[in-house]
């Protein structure tokens, strides 16, 4: 099983689409993706509608996604609307499965 | 995001700030199964004698969003018109083997899976065009999804005013007090849609906080 993690640096440059692309792609492969800074709610619901596009019935049925919930934004971050992700995993709805999730931790199982 | 989008959803939230309308669209949003269909039919049986949908034990029963316009609701005095949105369970998978457990035939199953994944689009596109959610999740189980996270994020981010309804307290393993702690910024109302037990309560947060 290949696990893709990829930095906050290399995420800071790509756009919603190039991001949602890459994820999906690397899991229609059968890959599991963590990202550092995880999406935001508007990019995680876009990977959902473009997810039900794809999704073909037979090799692939969709995604497991889990993150952390987002944190309280600071005085500074609320000023300049900038929202901030907290790490993510994405895989294959059929080999990923999460077992437990709180504020601070993911469990998941890999099969 | 671009900066259209931005401006868009920024003037959004002033229309609603200054120029109320007299019928506001609330949807009613959550994950398959969390009784999405059964709080719409309470809703309309109380206030126009009348239902939007036959909820199922199968999943995705709703595959496509259904609108039942100028719903008046009075609570107290006060009173407040809703255009009330049923949409489809979200999920970020549909497996067409799940409903084979069901009794349906494999050509069902496939049929309706593909029916369930648009009307997952359908109902993330409707998030754009309301007024007012309310985000429905079963009590007996853990809220802490990444459905119901991303759900709200989404809510946060377009700023449009939530309810969470608390639904299935009538069943013994229900702990709306979980769901509570998991979404304490927002307020929380524990029903059973099914039989009716605290709707007055929710028909009174739903005239407070849209109205």
């Amino acid at each position: 099983m290949e696990v893709n993690l990829i930095s906050k640096e290399k995420l800071s440059r790509m756009g919603s689409m190039e991001k949602i692309r890459m994820i999906l792609d690397s899991v229609k492969e059968g890959k599991i993706v963590v990202l550092e800074t995880g999406l935001t709610p508007e990019e995680e619901a876009k990977l959902i509608e473009v997810t039900m596009l794809e999704i073909d019935h037979e090799n692939f049925v969709g995604i497991e996604l889990e993150s952390y919930p987002q944190k309280e934004k600071s005085i500074i971050s609320r000023i300049l609307g900038k929202k901030q992700g907290r790490l993510t995993i994405i895989g294959p709805a059929n080999r990923l499965k999460t077992l437990e999730k709180r504020e601070d931790l993911i469990r998941a199982l890999i099969t | 995001m671009g900066i259209l989008s931005k401006l868009r959803k920024r003037l959004r939230f002033f229309y609603r700030l200054f120029l109320r309308k007299d019928r506001l669209k609330i949807g009613i949003y959550g994950p398959p199964n969390a009784g999405k269909t059964t709080l719409a039919n309470r809703i309309l049986r109380d206030w126009v004698g009348e239902i939007i949908g036959t909820p199922s034990e199968i999943p995705h029963e709703t595959r496509r969003v259904k609108l039942r316009e100028g719903v008046k609701i009075q609570v107290d005095g006060k009173s407040i018109t809703i255009d009330v949105v049923d949409t489809p369970g979200i999920a970020a998978k549909v497996d067409f083997h799940d409903f084979l457990k069901y009794g349906l035939s494999e050509e069902e199953a496939k049929r309706r899976a593909k029916e369930a994944t648009e009307g997952v689009i359908e109902a993330i596109k409707w998030l754009d065009d309301l007024d007012g959610i309310l985000l429905v999740m079963d009590a007996t189980e853990d809220p802490y999804t990444q459905v119901n996270v991303t759900i709200v994020g989404n809510i946060e981010a377009r700023k449009l005013p939530l309810i969470i309804v608390a639904n299935k307290i009538d069943l013994p393993t229900a702990s709306p007090a979980r769901i509570k702690a998991a979404f304490p910024q927002h307020q929380v109302v524990p029903i059973s849609a099914l039989k009716g037990i605290n709707i007055d309560a929710l028909y009174k947060a739903i005239a407070e906080k849209f109205g």
